[in-house]
């Protein structure tokens, strides 16, 4: 019954939240939403019992992530967007989309039970040991790649962002 | 105790708004955005299999997703920036070559 409760509220929070990203004009009104959708999901991920996944959630994208996107929307001055007539692609692709969408939503609903059961808190729950321990022993070789990956990301970001010289 | 398809759906919605704000929006800084929320509700669905089957490997998989995630944003960010210094413009109706 709580969980029922608290998965109503914050994902209502999550739904209102996107659709304010998605309805707003100004790039800062939708960077704020999306900031209030990111908290509200690591709410969800506690409540499935994925703490660090939570904590991690709050720290990197809620806060590194998107304060460097508003730093970049200061930066850059970025204003309301223009108005466009609205692209055709948008409609040859949402229009199939939302159908398939809605189909699957229908799918997912009614399957039989006896494969997507009930979660509920408490069930499951992951120490941060016991993530730790996954992630250094079966998932090592992703983890370094990953770590050769960030380095990448760095050296590419700095040449990037460079400011020619005359 | 609520459904594990609850959270599925949930998932489904937010990955189908953003993929509509990608299609609608015009500021190439939103459109980046969008893509993170994307990511966003894929990592809720990763959590919530994760929860379903008892299997640590889920959880992994999110934080390897918020990582790449990470690095993207930096290099796209500086991308937004460059092009930003050449053209003196956010919309992406405008950036339609690929040079100068």
């Amino acid at each position: 019954m709580l969980h029922t409760i608290l998965f109503l509220i914050f994902a209502g929070v999550c739904v209102a939240g996107a659709l304010n990203f998605l309805l707003q004009h100004h790039p800062v009104n939708s960077a704020l939403s999306l900031i209030v959708v990111m908290g509200s999901l690591a709410l969800l991920f506690l409540m499935l019992g994925a703490e660090f996944v939570a904590a991690v959630q709050v720290i990197v994208y809620a806060g590194a992530v998107m304060v460097l996107f508003v730093f970049v929307i200061m930066l850059l001055n970025a204003g309301v967007e223009a108005r466009s007539g609205g692209s055709k692609v948008a409609v040859v692709l949402g229009v199939p989309g939302l159908i398939i969408f809605f189909g699957l939503m229908y799918w997912i609903l009614s399957a039989p039970r006896s494969q997507l059961e009930n979660v509920q808190i408490g069930d499951f729950y992951v120490p941060t040991q016991d993530l730790g321990i996954a992630l250094f022993r079966e998932f090592l070789l992703p983890f370094e790649v990953t770590s050769v990956l960030v380095l990448i990301a760095i050296m590419g970001a700095v040449v990037l962002a460079r400011r020619e010289r005359p | 105790m609520i459904p594990l398809s609850w959270y599925l759906i949930l998932g489904a919605i937010l990955f189908a708004i953003g993929v509509a704000s990608f299609l609608i929006k015009r500021n190439i800084i939103t459109i980046f955005m969008s893509i993170e929320l994307m990511l966003n509700a894929v990592n809720l669905t990763f959590v919530a299999f994760a929860a379903h089957w008892h299997q640590v490997s889920g959880q992994v998989f999110v934080f390897f997703v918020m990582v790449v995630a990470a690095a993207e944003a930096a290099v796209g960010l500086a991308i937004i920036i460059a092009i930003f210094r050449t053209r003196e413009t956010l919309n992406v109706d405008q950036v339609n070559l690929l040079k100068l």
